[in-house]
């Protein structure tokens, strides 16, 4: 199977991938993967990724919290409960609302935060105990990994590796 | 070299002119006998809402008093002896208020409109004055913590500051004019406040004669004044003289120990400006963060100008070294700052509003009641429009965006000061007019023509700072740079 051929070029420096990326990308072929041992700045940029939209979900999901911590609130201390807050029994939600305050801050920070990993997690196909799909140990250390899939072209994308500065080539099956 | 352009001095003496003039007409406007007082409260009582609304704080103030006495009587018996004494004698008078009221309240309401004019001056002139103090301040910060990004606005922010001069100049006068009581403006300096044996005696002020005295008060304010201007006047000096210096950063050092020793003096003279020249309008009252709260209001209002400045430069071509991840990082600090002022005004707020001891609560009460509008339009602008505004990333760096959250944040600050002032000197004969616009004409003309003729008399960028070429090559990973392809930047 042809297509299930990959090459892995391993690279020994952020910037010097930086450029191979670029070049690759320059000579139109597809980039699967990078594995870096730490976050490059401006390479999702560089490999032509979409940008995120994890921040919109934390938008969404810190008005769900703030949503939450108004019901919750009010049914906690206004309805099922009827409290007097601070000496002013005037058991109304909204005459109380600065006693609230702290509590729709922590709830949209909180709802925010987990739903954001938790978000994070699901579209990164990644749970807690789940065994790494690290092609090779040494990008958790030391070393940049580009993975390009093979489309009988092997020749050509090693020739132009070659020249971007890559430590090691391999043509790995997947 | 910028060239601070014969089209913007004449506006900004224009404003200067304007200014003097509105400014002038509202100290003759205002009455200078108890008789045309009482005319002017005939007229408001035609127009009805002021009078009513006036009253009802003075009931409630005085319910509060009297709720007061009995809750400290209760649990500090005999510490609080004199405390209780003066709350005795508040009520009495109170008594004594309703009986004669008409009189009583038209001698209020003319010293109030007395002060009036005073304050609208009072007002721009602690805003403006405070924000050139902050910008003085955020450089200092910036020379101390050896920021790289912001090397390029050094010239910008000492530009800014050029305007503590005048503004200090016009300080003194107020202080000066306080002391030989041309204005009333801060009732502790009233006659008899200090004396047992007077009418007017207040016991509460006279427990703290030893901090709110005349001469103190006045030796203090102009102690802040002497420290601000020296390290500005230094600092201005030896900036311009880094540039030529060439003496392995001698200079450099000697101007970040100075700023070290600038931001200790400063974080103390700025709580006790903010005591004495912002909570003294009302001595009965105090709030432990009140520095920090003024330090907010002014800090982010500093940043909002910097960022104008910067833009307008900018845009007239002084300023090519300043990119968009610039004019990012200052709206990312309008930002910060917004959320900042609004988590120390609801840190005193909900304090006050939870305990609810009456002594605290008036503060606030007089601001709900009377100042209701502005008072709440004020945590709007100052928050909710930031928030949402300036919330997004792409946002920050596209200049348009960032003068709209800036009007919208100064608006809101000078509404703030307006706020921490009026209520005490004017009670409810406040209002925005000739007064208060002039006011801010005035110190709008002469922020215009102190910060642009002193950008245009050194050099646009600080070119021997060691952090220059960081500055320049300042680019913040997530935005693009407009006018420039991926290649400028990797």
């Amino acid at each position: 199977m042809e297509s299930s051929k990959v090459i892995h070029a391993f690279y020994n420096d952020d910037e010097v991938l930086m450029d191979a990326v670029k070049s690759v990308k320059a000579a139109h072929h597809h980039i699967e993967e990078v594995f870096c041992p730490f976050p490059v700045h401006g390479l999702d940029k560089a490999m032509g990724l979409a940008p995120t939209k994890l921040a919109i979900t934390a938008f969404f999901y810190g008005i769900t919290g703030l949503a939450f911590a108004i019901w919750m609130t009010n049914y906690m201390m206004i309805q099922d409960w009827p409290q007097d807050i601070g000496g002013k029994p005037n058991f109304s939600w909204f005459s109380n609302m600065p006693a609230f305050v702290p509590i729709m801050f922590e709830l949209t920070v909180f709802f925010a935060a987990h739903l954001m990993v938790i978000t994070f997690y699901m579209r990164s196909r990644i749970w807690p105990f789940k065994e790494a799909e690290n092609p090779d140990p040494r990008t958790t250390d030391d070393h940049f990994l580009m993975e390009i899939p093979v489309h009988n072209n092997e020749a050509e994308i090693k020739a132009l590796l070659a020249t971007t500065g890559a430590v090691e080539i391999n043509v790995v099956e997947k | 070299m910028y060239q601070f352009s014969g089209k913007l001095k004449k506006v900004s003496i224009a404003f200067i002119i304007i200014g003097v003039i509105g400014i002038t007409i509202g100290f003759l406007n205002a009455p200078s006998t108890i008789e045309e007082a009482k005319e002017i409260i005939a007229n408001q009582a035609a127009h009805g809402a002021h009078d009513t609304t006036h009253e009802e704080v003075q009931k409630e103030t005085h319910h509060n008093e009297v709720k007061g006495t009995s809750h400290l009587h209760d649990e500090n018996h005999d510490t609080k002896e004199g405390h209780y004494n003066a709350k005795q004698e508040a009520h009495a008078s109170a008594a004594a208020h309703g009986k004669n009221h008409k009189n009583e309240h038209a001698a209020h309401v003319f010293h109030q409109l007395q002060n009036k004019p005073w304050s609208a001056l009072y007002v721009s002139l602690f805003f403006f004055l405070g924000i050139s103090l902050l910008v003085l301040a955020f450089y200092a910060i910036q020379r101390v913590a050896q920021a790289g990004w912001s090397v390029v606005l050094f010239r910008v922010m000492e530009a800014i500051t050029a305007n503590l001069v005048p503004t200090s100049i016009i300080m003194v006068f107020v202080v000066f004019a306080a002391v030989m009581h041309w204005n009333h403006m801060f009732p502790w300096m009233g006659e008899g406040i200090f004396d047992p044996t007077s009418p007017n005696y207040d016991p509460i002020i006279a427990g703290k004669s030893w901090w709110m005295n005349v001469p103190g008060w006045a030796i203090r304010s102009i102690a802040y004044l002497a420290i601000w201007n020296a390290y500005r006047w230094f600092i201005r000096k030896n900036s311009i003289k880094e540039d030529t210096a060439n003496d392995g950063g001698k200079t450099y050092k000697l101007n970040y120990n100075v700023s070290v020793g600038f931001l200790f003096l400063f974080m103390i003279s700025e709580s006790m400006m903010s005591w004495d020249w912002i909570m003294g309008l009302d001595p009965h009252w105090f709030s432990t963060l009140f520095g920090w709260y003024v330090l907010a209001s002014l800090l982010v209002s500093a940043l909002t100008v910097i960022a104008f400045v910067t833009i307008f430069l900018r845009s007239k071509g002084a300023l090519p070294a300043v990119n968009d991840s610039h004019i990012h990082d200052l709206a990312k600090f309008m930002f910060g700052f917004s959320v900042f002022w609004t988590y120390l005004w609801f840190s005193q707020f909900m304090l006050i509003w939870y305990a609810d001891i009456p002594e605290e609560t008036t503060y606030f009460v007089a601001r709900f009641n009377e100042y209701k509008l502005p008072f709440l339009a004020m945590v709007v602008m100052n928050f909710v429009f930031p928030i949402l505004l300036l919330l997004n990333s792409d946002f920050k760096s596209v200049p348009w965006f960032v003068l709209l959250g800036g009007v919208v944040i100064l608006a809101g600050h000078y509404i703030d000061v307006f706020i921490m002032v009026m209520p005490a000197t004017v009670g409810a004969q406040w209002s925005f007019g000739i007064s208060e616009i002039s006011s801010l004409l005035f110190f709008l003309g002469i922020f215009i023509y102190a910060t642009f003729s002193a950008f245009a008399k050194a050099n646009p960028i600080p070119k021997a700072n060691p952090f220059l070429e960081e500055s320049k090559h300042f680019h913040y990973y997530n935005i693009e740079h407009r006018g420039e392809g991926s290649s400028d930047h990797h």
